[in-house]
């Protein structure tokens, strides 16, 4: 198939945003072009100084426990280490490594699949303690695992150590498990559960708000998965397996058959949580929830009905195959039909500048407020949600206003050796408009020619 | 005034007790202007995530409060880190030193368990219901607040309004025009390449508008665009609240802003007076005290209402948090407001009277005190409420919330 518009779609909607000569090289056939991208292993990234989630927080833990020992000290002088002193370093890493692999990816399409995952399984470093692990959790638990099934996907996300912060779960105790009777015993104090993660899977990961579940489903979801903890050195309730680790706490999990959905699991330990995210893995209601997020991210805010439906019964009947759903994806007519669908986030702004320009990769340091100005803080949704995904979230004129700024700022650094009106048919191929390639042309200068390019309708959408 | 409520039950407070507290991270903040209703400003604050409605506004003499809350519990006035009284039942969360001194000079009302009609605990779909006004979530795309401007006569030639904050919340979206306005560090551009920009704009209605909205919002703002404190977290709050009270000031400006706060979903370490909730709730204190200030004279004619999705479990979670509830408390201050009270039929935290035996039983629709608020602040039409807020016919408008 060969079609200027697809081609446009497919590094531009599906894609990161073209970087130049990306559209010719794919125009003999965009949809195999994007179809290469989910053969063979996810990339890893593995820019030097990343840390593993495990080393962040056994570190922490150390640091924690350093403190409390200089506070306990005599000497006034002795030190205690900030915790954000160790995040900040991590995440500004990782947001650096992050921003690297999204511009220079030649499997785009994938790097998009990732970065969608990482914001439906969402952490927000909002949370402190998040600001270390968040790019070491899409690294170990999202990156690995988008081209598997769906099941595996969501077991790595809710067994790791950043999601069980997140959401609370890691010290969440059943009330009739060994831990709660024996403190309840000696300090008369009374443990018990947070519900936190078992909603937000429910209700956010798998089924949807409207899954089917009820408040009791909730809790007794929430005391199945008590147990699901963080190793750690310390002392206390929290102490046991290796540091940092995913470590089930047999302790604080509640003992004893639980009914959820009107299925009963009679699974000891561990194995219970996990035949309960298996079965919320299956349900129709997930397939629903799972179709309807990835076709308004692909498809547009408002994606038609046959559409979502069709990737649900491919998700269904393929045993939730992801790679099988995103073929399904670019099998539907409708999103090669409509160009510039979506309007871009802050996140797609910034990467598909990056791409377009072919900018170095500042000094690390500059890298995580380039987000934050333009109103989308890498890693830093406001809720368990996520980042919403339509227009209406985005397109507000302060937000607007924002970007065209940033735009003038990149074309008066960047504008001198780049050309502005020539580069834009590369990068926006068949949806170039006349009134853009005009304006380019009659720009005053290189630089404005830059900022123009930025600040034209079809940069702004993909 | 006290008639307004369905009062058999239980008993009727006048007092005080206090309203949702904010926090500040990502605040964000929009403005409208409205037509009639005087010289009336309101601005709806809203809190996502939840917030704890037994830690804002604690009810101290509640005979079950201080065993169902454990490490969350305030204690009673007069302890350390105790409450501050508002009357026998109820007290402000001790970081709230502002808003019990407006409690003290009538300027703040308290409403307590009180709740949207949405019944269920997700986030995002009780946010839903409490800005869009329809009882069902996500069945409108417009908000209770656009449509209640879009009821009045606009005022002059001048914008309808400017949105402070980079995009417009479900509460203000809708028939009525409204932009948005946020603090910057970015330089701005020079005219020449606006106007190009404007042109490129010329063919697409969508950003053609917004790009006009943001140039209006600069030029009523004067140009102040520039984030001059240079920081995130409070600061930036700081900063939007000193651009919020210049737009409300200004004579010409509009007359409604939204600000957003976020940070009140505290499943975990709460904390009772110094917790995390208890830095959220001073920094919003601060923030409101700082309003006051820069308000000047308008501050005579303002109400701000504080708001939130739904409350919190009564009984501290195992975690040292709260799970998600349903009662909360409800705050409306400023020098326009009949103050000094706490208005509520407190359905008591003994376990019969808990809703579901775990959260606050709501005994106050939140849709009273908006329409309340709207009618008697605002002047919007008593005839306009049923399509501002469909389907809440038996909702009747809170009286007597302002002075005259």
């Amino acid at each position: 198939m060969r079609d200027a518009t697809a081609a446009a779609i497919a590094t531009n909607r599906f894609g990161l945003g073209a970087r130049p000569g990306e559209i010719a090289a794919c125009a003999a056939d965009p949809r195999g072009w994007l179809e290469a991208q989910l053969r063979g292993n996810p990339p890893v990234i593995s820019d030097s100084g990343l840390q593993s989630s495990a080393a962040m927080i056994a570190t922490i833990d150390k640091v924690r426990a350093d403190n409390r020992q200089a506070k306990a000290g005599a000497a006034a002088a002795n030190a205690v280490v900030k915790l954000g002193a160790i995040y900040r370093p991590a995440y500004i890493g990782e947001v650096t490594a992050r921003l690297r692999q999204a511009a220079i990816t030649e499997r785009p399409f994938l790097e998009r699949i990732t970065q969608f995952w990482s914001n439906h399984f969402a952490v927000s470093v909002d949370k402190a303690v998040v600001l270390g692990v968040a790019g070491s959790y899409e690294r170990e638990a999202i990156r690995p695992n988008v081209l598997g099934s769906f099941a595996q996907l969501l077991l790595a996300v809710e067994r790791h150590p950043a999601m069980l912060m997140y959401l609370d779960n890691f010290r969440s105790v059943g009330p009739d498990s060994m831990l709660a009777g024996r403190t309840e015993e000696r300090t008369g104090k009374t443990l018990g559960i947070n519900e936190n993660l078992a909603r937000e899977i429910m209700e956010l990961h798998t089924l949807g708000v409207n899954g089917g579940y009820t408040q009791a489903d909730v809790t007794a979801f929430a005391k199945v998965i008590t147990g699901w903890s963080i190793g750690a050195a310390g002392k206390g309730i929290v102490r046991g397996g290796e540091p940092g680790e995913f470590f089930f706490r047999a302790n604080i999990h509640e003992p004893g058959p639980q009914t959820i959905m009107g299925k009963r699991y009679g699974q000891q330990g561990h194995a219970q949580g996990e035949a309960v995210l298996l079965d919320l893995a299956r349900s129709p209601a997930t397939a629903q929830h799972i179709a309807t997020q990835l076709a308004r991210h692909f498809v547009a805010d408002d994606p038609p009905p046959q559409s979502v439906n069709r990737l649900a019964r491919v998700f269904s009947n393929s045993g939730g195959d992801l790679a099988s759903v995103y073929r399904a994806l670019i099998a539907e007519d409708t999103v090669w039909s409509q160009p510039l669908s979506k309007f871009k986030t802050p996140n797609d702004y910034v990467i598909s500048a990056w791409r377009a320009l072919a900018m170095p990769i500042d000094a690390a340091r500059n890298v995580p407020p380039l987000f934050a100005n333009l109103g989308q803080r890498v890693w830093s949704p406001n809720s368990p949600a996520g980042w919403p995904d339509r227009s209406v979230d985005w397109d507000g004129a302060s937000a607007l206003m924002q970007r065209l700024r940033w735009a003038d700022e990149i074309g008066q650094r960047f504008g001198s050796s780049i050309d502005g009106a020539q580069l834009a048919p590369q990068v926006l191929g068949a949806t170039l408009s006349a009134n853009t390639r005009q304006a380019l042309s009659r720009a005053a200068s290189a630089a404005q020619a830059v900022t123009l390019l930025m600040a034209a309708p079809e940069f702004m959408r993909r | 005034m006290m008639n307004i409520l369905a009062m058999k039950r239980r008993r009727f407070l006048q007092g005080a007790a206090l309203a949702a507290g904010g926090a500040l991270l990502n605040t964000r903040l929009l403005f409208a202007g409205v037509g009639t209703g005087g010289d009336s400003r309101l601005i709806v604050v809203i809190m996502r995530g939840a917030v704890d409605g037994l830690a804002a506004v604690p009810p101290y003499g509640d005979p079950a409060y201080a065993r169902l809350r454990g490490t969350l519990a305030i204690a009673a006035p007069g302890a350390t880190d105790g409450a501050l009284p508002l009357d026998t039942t109820f007290g402000l969360h001790p970081q709230f030193a502002f808003l019990h001194e407006a409690f003290g000079a009538g300027e703040l009302a308290v409403f307590h368990a009180v709740a949207t009609p949405y019944r269920d605990r997700s986030h995002f779909d009780g946010q839903d219901v409490l800005e869009s006004g329809v009882p069902v979530p996500h069945a409108s795309q417009t908000g209770w607040l656009n449509r209640a401007l879009a009821t009045q006569p606009r005022s002059g030639a001048g914008e309808r309004g400017v949105a402070l904050g980079s995009n417009v919340p479900l509460m203000m979206r809708g028939p009525a025009p409204v932009a948005s306005w946020a603090p910057t560090k970015l330089a701005e551009l020079d005219q020449d390449t606006l106007q190009r920009i404007a042109d490129l704009y010329s063919h697409d209605p969508m950003l053609g508008q917004r790009l006009a909205d943001a140039q209006s919002a600069d030029a009523m703002a004067g140009g102040q665009a520039h984030d001059a404190m240079g920081g995130a977290g409070a600061n930036r709050y700081a900063e939007v609240i000193r651009a919020t009270a210049g737009f409300l000031a200004n004579e010409a400006g509009p007359r409604v802003a939204v600000f957003d706060t976020t940070g009140w979903d505290t499943h975990a370490n709460g904390g009772g007076a110094r917790g995390q909730l208890g830095v959220r709730f001073g920094a919003l204190d601060t923030a409101l005290r700082t309003l006051k200030t820069q308000l000047g004279s308008t501050w005579r004619s303002t109400a701000v209402l504080a708001v939130t999705e739904f409350g919190r479990t009564a009984a501290v979670n195992g975690t040292g948090g709260s799970d998600h509830g349903t009662g909360t408390a409800a705050l409306l201050l400023g020098g326009a407001v009949r103050g000094g009270r706490v208005i509520c039929d407190w359905p008591g935290l003994s376990a019969a009277n808990l809703y579901q035996q775990r959260d606050v039983a709501p005994t106050l629709d939140i849709r009273a005190l908006l329409k309340g608020t709207l009618v008697e602040h605002m002047g919007v039409g008593p005839g306009a409420l049923d399509a501002v807020f469909p389907d809440s016919g038996r909702v009747k408008p809170l009286r007597d919330l302002f002075r005259a």
